[in-house]
């Protein structure tokens, strides 16, 4: 218990601390980083649950592909980010105003007698021998919460058309490649057999 | 679950399925055919009417029915709202046909956008669970972000939308976090099981009375009410005008019954606490639309302060929490959508020269112009300011009614008062129409459909109006009075 408990406070440090880190830091590179860090512990707090796919998912879907992709995308923008700061201190007072307001309910809230103290959440108990996350996890998914989970494959289809609609556009022009004609492309198109004479040797 | 449960969801199936069909059948349209795509939208438009009203599901003394674990709920109020969408989506496409033709920006993805958008929304009305809330609103939400867009070389389009991304993922994300508060109190993301959960847990719970307010933020936001309303102007003018038109009108629908649902289904023992809030947003809304509107020479800047007054107004019936109050506000909510399309069809013909007729000024000497349709924009805008005969001077009333039930007088009072303030631009517009000259001399003509699209929503202005308890009962019954 004593080495779980251990584990358990040592990931959530690093991922409140990482997530501060997030947006603290200036540099987009390292905040990008700092963000694979969170998702690295909070993967590690799941594991502790039990919740082993939910951890490998995290990890391989959300470090290994959307991390890298946002870290591709911050480096080939290679955006200055001075011109956009600038006139930023000027809401600087109602910015500030508005987060103590905002920090104080937060901490009245978890101030309040019995709601959200330790004492409040009993520790889970462990699950039986043989139990399967993923197997739990895949009859939700297609029983109870079946509409949910086709509607976010809807909303994931109409993000993808809306990418299109946004980008994509015909200009003339433009030296791109047409797969299908590089398809179609024949022997005759580029391969030119040409009837030559035979050289003679020369008599000497 | 059996399948006479899924088939509630008939509705949304068929929108999804004819939805994909569109999205392929125009990959194979050539550009002269393209008019296809409209037909096909139409047609599905129809059908969805026709499933969604021939649906048996009530059996005697039951008023909905749920399906999908509960997440998924089928009732009248529902219906209406859904049939009413369909309508109003229908009359949309006629005007956006046009203006899409005459700016040479004729895409199925307008279609396949609006129609995943509309399903967003017949998903919200239908949602019965946190999760379903939250997804019906974002495929709402990103369809619609992509649609203000939709003019790529308009620099201003993509601003907007810029805009209207960063604040509404804000609003999405205060929704969630409001969301994870109630599901932390209560244990349970089902609204029946959470108004079971607030019964045990009592109505000053400090967990869920936080929570609620970031929930009522969220909805503020998607109504455009004061003070979430700072999209609304900016989206408005940005958006093309066909975009607009979608826009101001039938997500209104879905957010009244996210509204309904979340306030009274979900968090209705938390009455006391909502009301304040929506009281005091109800009275900003109605105040700064209606001052802030004066002030633009900008047509669809006008309009947008005036939604954010309506919509205020439409809070006015949430408030008492009552079956009369929410009827009162359905009918408030349908009755602006009508009058809101049609408002925007009447940009969409003038602005058939290439250029969006985005001024007042644009207006001036309709009436010499085109009398039939000066008419209409009259018909229109007293509807708006609330002048009786015509349906908005009702749904006026029938929300002043159910906060004067409630006792909250001063309520209505200013409610009126401003309404009176709010005429002043409205009629404005009708004096530009009649007093004015034109300044330019060209004779509008407009296609079959679209003349005759906009003489039935100008009829539905006055025909709704004069058998004004038609809907008003329609909207009662939903409700069970």
């Amino acid at each position: 218990m004593m080495i779980q408990e251990l584990i358990f406070y040592a990931h959530s440090l690093v991922l409140v601390l990482a997530a501060a880190m997030v947006i603290t830091v200036r540099n987009p590179v390292y905040s990008a980083l700092y963000l694979v860090l969170a998702f690295f512990s909070a993967a590690a707090i799941w594991l502790l649950l039990e919740a082993e796919f939910l951890a490998i998912i995290l990890v391989v879907v959300y470090v290994g592909a959307v991390m890298v992709l946002f870290l591709f995308v911050v480096m080939m923008l290679d955006i200055n980010l001075v011109p956009l700061k600038e006139g930023f201190s000027r809401y600087l007072p109602v910015a500030v105003l508005v987060a103590i307001v905002m920090a104080v309910e937060l901490l009245m809230v978890l101030w309040s007698k019995g709601r959200l103290g330790v004492d409040m959440f009993p520790i889970p108990a462990p699950n039986p021998e043989g139990y399967s996350n993923t197997r739990a996890l895949g009859e939700l998914l297609y029983s109870k919460y079946l509409l949910p989970f086709e509607v976010a494959g809807v909303v994931l289809l109409v993000a993808i058309i809306a990418a299109i609609a946004l980008t994509l556009r015909k200009r003339p022009g433009i030296k791109t490649q047409n797969p299908a004609s590089q398809v179609r492309v024949s022997r005759e198109d580029s391969v030119r057999l040409v009837k030559m004479k035979s050289e003679k040797p020369r008599e000497v | 679950m059996n399948s006479a449960q899924m088939l509630l969801a008939a509705p949304e199936f068929w929108v999804l399925v004819m939805t994909c069909v569109i999205m392929i059948v125009d990959l194979f349209l050539s550009k002269q055919r393209q008019g296809i795509i409209h037909m096909l939208a139409m047609l599905t438009l129809v059908f969805a009417a026709i499933i969604t009203l021939r649906g048996d599901y009530l059996v005697d003394g039951v008023l909905s029915v749920t399906a999908f674990a509960e997440s998924f709920i089928r009732d009248p109020m529902g219906d209406v709202l859904k049939v009413f969408s369909f309508v109003l989506l229908g009359l949309i496409y006629t005007y956006a046909k046009y203006y899409l033709r005459c700016f040479k920006m004729f895409r199925a993805d307008y279609y396949t956008l609006s129609l995943f958008a509309l399903l967003g929304i017949m998903l919200l009305i239908s949602a019965n669970s946190m999760l379903m809330i939250y997804l019906g609103l974002e495929l709402i939400s990103l369809s619609i972000y992509a649609l203000v867009a939709f003019d790529r070389n308009s620099s201003r389009g993509s601003e907007s939308a810029m805009k209207y991304f960063v604040l509404g993922s804000m609003a999405s994300g205060m929704l969630l976090y409001g969301m994870s508060m109630i599901y932390g109190a209560t244990g349970s993301l089902n609204l029946v099981d959470i108004a079971r959960a607030l019964d045990s847990v009592g109505s000053n719970d400090v967990l869920l009375v936080f929570g609620l307010v970031f929930v009522v933020v969220g909805i503020a936001f998607k109504f455009g009410a004061v003070p979430f309303h700072m999209w609304i102007p900016d989206v408005y003018e940005g958006a093309p005008a066909a975009v607009t038109l979608l826009i101001s009108s039938i997500p209104k629908l879905a957010a009244f019954a996210m509204a309904y649902r979340f306030l009274n289904s979900g968090l209705g023992d938390l009455h006391i606490h909502w009301q304040g809030m929506l009281a005091s947003m109800a009275v900003l809304s109605i105040i700064v639309g209606n001052l802030a509107a004066i002030m633009q020479s900008n047509i669809k800047r006008m309009l947008a302060y005036s939604t954010i007054s309506h919509m205020g107004f439409v809070f006015l019936g949430l408030i008492p929490n009552s079956a009369f109050g929410f009827g009162a506000s359905m009918y408030y909510v349908i009755v602006y959508g009508i009058m809101s399309v049609a408002a925007f069809g009447m940009i969409i013909l003038l602005s058939s020269r290439g250029e969006e007729a985005e001024n007042l000024e644009d207006f001036k000497g309709l009436n010499q112009r085109n009398p039939y349709y000066a008419a209409i924009m009259g018909l229109v805008m007293f509807s708006m300011a609330g002048v009786p005969p015509m349906v908005g001077f009702f749904a006026k009333l029938m929300v002043l009614k159910a906060v004067i039930d409630a006792g909250m007088m001063w309520l209505a009072v200013t409610a009126v008062v401003f309404a009176v303030i709010g005429a002043f631009y409205y009629l404005r517009v009708i004096k530009y129409m009649y007093f004015d000259d034109p300044e330019i001399e060209i004779d509008m003509t407009a296609p079959v459909d679209f003349g005759a699209a906009l003489t039935m929503n100008g009829l539905m202005i006055i025909g709704l109006g004069i058998f004004s308890s038609s809907l008003i009962t329609i909207c009662m019954a939903s409700f069970g009075i």
